[in-house]
């Protein structure tokens, strides 16, 4: 699908990979932000990829629009001529599902549910064809997530999960957004995961909430005293259920200054990973296990 | 040099004139959000134009300077005092130490800036000082100011007081509030009828209105052209596949209630917009208080320039009158 381009205001060029979600569309939109980037374009002053689409804001006083748009336009042949290969990192993130604390947040905004009888983790799993919270759970830790845009607020990672179209979990944000959402809730609307970075409005269903920090503008947290945001586009997220005592035990350790997140270095071809995805992501999260 | 906080106001922060570069991360660029005002006020006491001011919505707070300094207020129609007497806005004034500077209450506009020569002088983050609240980053403590506080305050030139700026160099929004719109990103969602309806009807800003995002209220509802959403959007047809948002687009969750994103604004997020008030009009929508009647006038990307133009002369003339 050829990409469409259009104008945010006078200062903002936006294009658009493909109008649905895929990690071919992930691929080109990332490969064309990346070619803009090296083409190193006068008057671009911030180049922002997201999860099909990216954005370029830009001085029109250093560049006409419409020699912009034909600058960019230029690159997306070659975009989508490139490998789709990329040397990224695997990290494992601790989640404690159907936790108190978004599910406080949860009842709170009830009137604004889908379903207010029940929580956010049984809608999600009735909708999705789960029998049971549980098996929803276990799907949801069960397979590795790719990072396909940062943004929202600061540092919030939009995750695409790794398995086929059919396997993807789908559910609709509120019917109105919350005021409130616990800081670090892993949340999910569309067929995006984010972890929230930091607490405020939202949208998204509640599945749990993570005791790693993923921003911090102090930068006191030890594995985020080089740059205060975590997360990366391309980055591969798996999540690893904890219980109420595995949660205390890390937000302790992170309060310690002794929490280290396992990351490893892999590389990801996406056709690799297409020949056989299940197989391809039990090599992945072969990374974290030590072999 | 410091400024005590007596009172707070409603929300008052610190900001310069941004923090450009991380909007890639969810990091806005923040900032004052009449940049012109801030420009002026900083112009008047003779600072810098990006140094750091405080920004007060709707209330003034009060403020006990621990020595000699000389502000500017500029932006809303907030009356000033000093030690209790009336003094005018958009002018160099001379404050002594142990002096309290306050507000009237409002009469026009929602934002007044507040320049101190010298600035103040908090530590940058990311290269700013300005307060981006919900990352608790940069300004005074992340947060916004609060009774008690002890701001620092920059050596600085000190300019001379009584400078002012002419009346036909304030820009304030006008009544109704007129905002250009240049039509697109997904523009070509709604229905030819719902197209012209957003710019036929006059609308009124809502009560939720801050430094992220001013709401709309009172047209009627866009409809959409029909489709089967495509996967991963969501079920509304008002859902996108999250995308990044450009300053000042317009957002219509539901089709109901427009909402424009401004300086503190989130980078993305899966509604659909339907276009972006020019980068000319932002000032103007800092000034808007809630309930003025608004007007969407469509504009090309050639009026969009022009107009981009017309406010950088503008801008050079305040310059040339207060240099």
């Amino acid at each position: 699908m050829p990409a469409r381009f259009t104008f945010g205001g006078d200062e903002h060029l936006f294009v658009e990979c493909s109008d649905e979600m895929s990690l071919e569309a992930f691929f080109k939109s990332l490969s064309m932000a990346k070619g803009v980037r090296e083409s190193a374009i006068r008057g671009i002053t911030e180049i922002c990829p997201a999860n099909a689409s990216f954005q370029i804001k830009f001085d029109p006083d250093l560049i006409k629009p419409d020699d912009l748009l034909r600058e960019v336009k230029a690159i997306e042949g070659a975009a989508e001529k490139a490998e789709p290969v990329m040397t990224t990192r695997i990290v494992e993130i601790p989640v404690f599902y159907n936790d108190p604390w978004t599910h406080e947040t949860l009842m709170r905004f009830r009137e604004r549910h889908q379903e207010p009888t029940g929580t956010d983790l049984d809608y999600a799993a009735r909708i999705n064809g789960y029998d049971a919270v549980k098996d929803f759970i276990s799907a949801h830790a069960g397979s590795p997530w790719f990072v396909s845009m940062v943004g929202f607020v600061a540092g919030l990672p939009f995750m695409y999960q790794m398995v086929e179209r059919q396997r993807q979990i789908e559910v609709p944000k509120y019917l109105r957004p919350r005021t409130d959402t616990p800081r670090l809730t892993v949340g999910h609307g569309g067929c995006f995961g984010c972890i929230y970075s930091v607490r405020g409005a939202g949208g998204y269903q509640m599945f749990g909430i993570t005791p790693m920090p993923i921003f911090d503008p102090t930068q006191s947290t030890s594995y985020l005293r080089d740059f205060m945001v975590f997360f990366r586009p391309g980055d591969i997220v798996k999540f690893r259920p904890i219980d109420r005592d595995g949660y205390d035990q890390a937000v302790e350790d992170v309060d310690k200054g002794r929490f280290a997140p396992p990351i490893y270095e892999v590389s990801f071809d996406l056709r690799q990973y297409q020949a056989d995805i299940d197989g391809y992501n039990a090599k992945l999260e072969g990374a974290l296990h030590g072999h | 040099m410091a400024i005590k906080v007596l009172h707070h106001g409603l929300s008052t922060t610190v900001q310069d004139l941004g923090r450009p570069g991380y909007f890639h991360l969810g990091i806005p660029v923040g900032g004052a959000m009449d940049r012109y005002a801030m420009r002026a006020a900083n112009r008047l006491v003779g600072n810098d134009e990006g140094a750091a001011g405080l920004e007060a919505v709707f209330m003034g707070p009060k403020l006990e300077f621990l020595d000699d300094a000389l502000i500017a207020v500029t932006g809303a129609d907030l009356p000033v005092r000093i030690d209790g007497e009336l003094r005018p806005g958009w002018t160099a004034l001379k404050v002594r130490a142990g002096q309290t500077v306050s507000f009237d209450f409002l009469k026009s506009g929602a934002r007044i800036c507040i320049a101190v020569s010298g600035g103040i002088d908090v530590p940058e983050a990311l290269g700013s000082r300005s307060t981006y609240v919900i990352g608790a980053l940069g300004g005074y403590k992340g947060r916004a100011i609060a009774a008690g506080d002890e701001l620092p305050v920059g050596a600085g030139p000190m300019a001379s007081e009584g400078k002012s700026v002419a009346e036909e160099l304030r820009r304030q929004p006008g009544m109704p509030a007129e905002l250009r719109v240049l039509p697109g990103l997904y523009w070509d969602r709604l229905t030819e009828a719902a197209k012209s309806n957003f710019f036929a009807d006059q609308w009124k800003v809502a009560p939720e209105a801050d430094r992220m995002g001013y709401r709309f209220r009172g047209g009627r509802k866009l409809e959409f052209v029909e489709r089967k959403q495509p996967f991963g959007a969501g079920s509304d047809p008002s859902n996108i596949v999250d995308s990044c948002y450009p300053y000042g687009s317009i957002q219509v969750p539901g089709g109901t209630e427009p909402i424009i994103l401004h300086r503190d604004a989130v980078s993305g997020g899966g509604y659909f917009m339907l276009g972006t008030v020019i980068s000319a009009d932002m000032d103007l929508i800092a000034q808007l208080q809630p309930h003025t009647p608004t007007q969407f006038v469509e504009v090309t990307m050639d009026q969009a320039l022009a107009a981009r133009a017309d406010r950088q002369t503008l801008l050079s003339r305040l310059r040339a009158a207060l240099s």
